[in-house]
């Protein structure tokens, strides 16, 4: 078996040790290619059934068009529920990133917004496609890690991880996080994606796109909700990572097609995080976002 | 390209996380924003008077970086043109064991450090040992800091030396010893001028080479973690090939039921197989209509494993409540969760052998054989934590011996009898009241024509278990003869009383699941410790205050009230006549007597 075969055994073995211990698990759809892969990973552990689980997108209505165009489409082309869950609150107020900051924006509509949608569905298991690359504080959580009733995360208190042996038990009212892709790197991800030929947002692949410059970030003017005080231009981007539009890098490729950017993945000097405006608020923002609830 | 999962470990100081953050760095896995960030926390806190400080890259928490220590299993992943590797960090102090048990757990191999000026520590020897329980065989010693020593060749072969002889009944197929400086960077990814001396691999050409033997020899088995039942036409069973190659046409055995069948397809989404090899996960499809579910194995019928529900285990303790014997606490092996005890104490971080047995029979191997069929973890009833790990060594009992079959059978002696047996267990604070209305119900059962028994905590205290205390440890294996002989006297058909504080949950738990299920009646004796204290008949709690009794449920020991009792008597409201009245008319509802 090749690293890929071994990776891919070991994330259907996780989905599997999920769903049978517990009662209503979901799927944690953020249309990123980590959600893509974990999808068509869920989809292999369960086949020739469906994934016995709805999907959930917990939105901000700042997301790439493109990116609702594909989740809708993928859900639909794969016959699986989709829960799309806004944060009423943050819709009655209106919150967006460039009237409340991109800290407030973040916990308002995902944070929030994702303790909301688990508590009104009763999740006790919910998948995510965090990797342990990501950050330092990921690369201590467990793949099975466990939230209290508050949706909380006590990284100094986590249950030990032995073998393959998860320990799935929770009380009334808390829940188990599940990451299935917590040993995989970036680019096993795009490899795996040019392997299985698994469908992803355009917009990781390099085109002429409408831009402004924003705190030394390219940033791609999605809708006409970005206040300008100049025209964009037209600039040959792609995204590394895809959140929030008015939140998210651009940078300048050339890569079209899966190939090309795991070629220019192999010669990259920086970390795909970097396009995210939100981690860098402060040092360690990552892990007190996390205790919170995010994913 | 193969993966590899190592672990390093070391003790405080030795420099693994700054062997780790040399091995990013080197193999250019750092992005320049890493890098940056690396530099400025570097001058910031870093220990190194503003040169790089790779042990930041690791020490991920918040907390970490304040105290200086690693506190947690961290993995990192870095790759070369020849492997992927997932390295668990682990930390090196000693309170630290179960850390470090985590990350051997899923590992391959194991890098361990040591700090040549120190050589090789007591904590070394721990970690070797650790290693080598829990099943790794390929072990590098990096022989760090040999920088501080001037790179002397005499320092590594001293260290290598003594290391060599100690762990040479410890079962590694080898040890590679390599001199280094993690800080300098010396022989970690390339040879050193610095140490012309040595021209063995260098510690990153060790990782490249180490030759991990597949688990695809050997019998087949596969785990069963899920029934796939799409429609009435398909079902399959999804799980994982634990060991050996399973084919297509393969008889197997359907463990621990032993059932025979086929292997007819092995099913994936892209496309059935003809045989399936040990680490993939498929869905196999059987010829006949067998009942397969979650947790059973499918094995190879010409060598299949055997099954059993008492073994000889290596235990390694996780949790700060020590392990109590007796108590009911659960174990999952394979795919299944079953009650579990054990019967020696285990403190936090301790390791050791005891005999422990499980409430059902499982196909098993030796761990030493098979990780995953000889691998087991215990967790706590009630809180639902991770508190231990265990490792078979073999069974110790087979339950192919099952009861001898009595011909004066319970149904029997009910005939004989007239009426059911059942256990009745009062539970309460010590002052509650529990032996007195136990006295008065037996009197009114007596006097009824049944046959009945009262155990009474201090008589029992007096005989049977007058060599027990009152540590937690002993008030467990306290109830825990006390169900034992409750349960035996219900066999005998009789109604047992059972008068004692019982405190734990969970060893109430044990004494209800040793009768059938109509056969357990929970009182509880529900008096306040104020109330409780201010009858004192025995004058304890006024001892207990004074600190002349030690462990005194109430005041210094715990007591956890029943959640579902049968029966919950309120005594400041009740008198012990109406009391026990209330309890015989409960008896008679549930149709004892």
């Amino acid at each position: 078996m090749d690293h890929l075969d071994r990776l891919e055994a070991d994330s259907v073995d996780i989905f599997r040790e999920a769903v049978a211990e517990s009662e209503r698990p979901v799927l944690l759809y953020s249309i990123g290619k980590d959600s893509s892969v974990l999808l068509h990973l869920a989809r292999k552990a369960f086949y020739p059934s469906k994934p016995p689980f709805p999907l959930l997108h917990v939105d901000t209505t700042w997301k790439f068009r493109e990116m609702i165009e594909f989740r809708d489409r993928t859900a639909a082309e794969l016959g699986l529920e989709l829960i799309v869950h806004r944060n009423p609150e943050c819709v009655a107020l209106g919150i967006n990133p460039f009237d409340h900051g991109s800290a407030r924006h973040t916990d308002l509509w995902k944070t929030q917004g994702l303790r909301q949608a688990l508590d009104e569905h009763r999740f006790d298991v919910a998948f995510g496609g965090a990797r342990r690359d990501e950050e330092a504080s990921r690369a201590k959580e467990r793949v099975f890690s466990f939230r209290t009733a508050q949706h909380q995360w006590d990284p100094k208190n986590q249950r030990p991880e032995l073998w393959r042996l998860y320990n799935t038990r929770v009380a009334p009212g808390e829940s188990i996080r599940v990451f299935p892709l917590s040993n995989w790197t970036e680019l096993d991800v795009w490899r795996y994606v040019e392997r299985e030929r698994i469908p992803v947002v355009p917009l990781y692949f390099a085109a002429q796109r409408p831009v402004v410059d924003r705190d030394g970030m390219l940033i791609m003017v999605d809708d006409d909700r970005m206040p300008l005080s100049e025209p964009p231009r037209q600039e040959l981007v792609r995204f590394r990572t895809l959140g929030c539009y008015p939140l998210t890098g651009a940078v300048r490729s050339e890569a079209r097609t899966v190939a090309e950017i795991v070629e220019e993945m192999r010669a990259a000097t920086t970390s795909e995080r970097q396009g995210r405006l939100i981690d860098h608020d402060q040092s360690g923002s990552m892990e007190r976002k996390k205790r919170e609830g995010y994913f | 390209m193969e993966l590899l999962r190592f672990i390093t470990c070391g003790s405080v100081d030795d420099g693994k996380s700054t062997l780790i953050g040399r091995l990013l760095y080197e193999s250019k896995l750092l992005y320049a924003d890493h890098l940056a960030a690396l530099e400025a926390d570097s001058r910031r806190v870093g220990t190194r008077g503003g040169e790089l400080d790779f042990a930041l890259l690791v020490d991920g928490l918040a907390a970490e970086r304040e105290q200086g220590i690693t506190i947690d299993v961290a993995y990192r992943f870095f790759s070369t043109e020849a492997r992927r590797f997932i390295v668990a960090d682990t930390p090196g102090h000693e309170q630290y064991t179960r850390n470090m048990v985590t990350g051997a757990s899923t590992a391959d191999a194991a890098v361990i450090l040591l700090d040549a000026g120190k050589g090789v520590l007591s904590q070394t020897r721990r970690h070797a040992r650790i290693v080598s329980l829990l099943g790794i065989r390929h072990v590098a010693l990096a022989v760090n800091k040999l920088d501080l020593l001037s790179y002397s060749r005499e320092a590594f072969e001293k260290v290598c030396f003594e290391f060599t002889e100690f762990a040479a009944d410890l079962g590694f197929a080898e040890i590679t010893c390599v001199p280094m400086s993690a800080t300098e960077g010396v022989n970690v990814v390339g040879h050193s001028e610095l140490t012309p001396w040595y021209d063995g691999k260098t510690l990153l050409q060790w990782l490249e080479s180490v030759v991990v033997t597949p688990e695809e020899n050997g019998p087949s088995r596969f785990l069963v973690q899920w029934v796939n039942r799409p429609d009435r036409t398909f079902r399959g069973f999804s799980g994982r090939v634990l060991r050996g190659t399973l084919r297509q046409g393969d008889e197997v055995r359907v463990l621990p039921g032993d059932r025979a069948s086929t292997v007819e397809r092995i099913v994936t989404m892209d496309g059935d197989l003809t045989e399936a090899l040990a680490g993939s996960s498929v869905t196999v499809v059987l010829a006949d209509d067998v009942d397969a579910s979650r947790g059973d194995l499918l094995a190879s019928a010409a060598d299949p494993p055997r099954v059993a529900d008492t073994f000889q285990a290596h235990l390694v303790w996780l949790n700060e409540a020590g392990l109590l014997p007796g108590r009911q606490y659960l174990a999952k092996i394979g795919a299944r969760t079953h009650g579990f005890t054990a019967t020696k104490a285990l403190q936090l971080n301790e390791i050791g052998v005891d005999s422990v047995h499980f409430d059902a029979p499982v196909p098993f191997e030796s761990y030493r054989t098979n990780r995953d069929l000889g691998s087991f973890v215990v967790l706590d009833r009630l809180t639902n934590a991770t508190v231990g790990a265990g490792m078979i060594d073999f069974a110790l009992r087979s339950p192919n011996l099952r009861w001898q079959t009595l011909t004066v059978d319970k149904q029997a002696r009910i005939e004989r009898n007239g009426h059911r047996p059942c256990v009745v267990w009062l539970t309460g604070l010590s002052g509650a009241g529990k032996s007195t209305i136990a006295d008065l119900v037996e009197k009114a059962l007596h006097a009824d024509g049944r046959h009945t028994f009262l155990l009474d905590g201090d008589n029992v205290r007096h005989g049977l278990n007058s060599d027990l205390g009152f540590s937690d440890a002993d008030r467990v294996e306290n109830i825990r003869r006390i169900a034992e002989v409750a349960a035996l006297m219900v066999d005998a058909g009789l109604i047992v009383l059972v008068s004692f504080i019982s405190p734990f949950r969970a060893e109430r738990a044990l004494a209800r699941s040793l009768v059938a299920e109509n056969e357990f009646c929970e009182v509880f004796v529900d008096t306040p410790l104020e109330v409780a204290e201010q009858r004192d008949p025995k004058g304890l709690y006024a001892r207990a205050r004074r600190g002349e009794l030690a462990n005194f449920t109430g005041i210094d020991s715990p007591y956890e009230p029943p959640e579902n009792p049968e029966v919950r008597l309120d005594t400041t409201a009740l008198s012990p006549e109406q009391a026990a009245e209330v309890v015989v008319a409960r008896l008679r509802a549930l149709g004892i007597c």
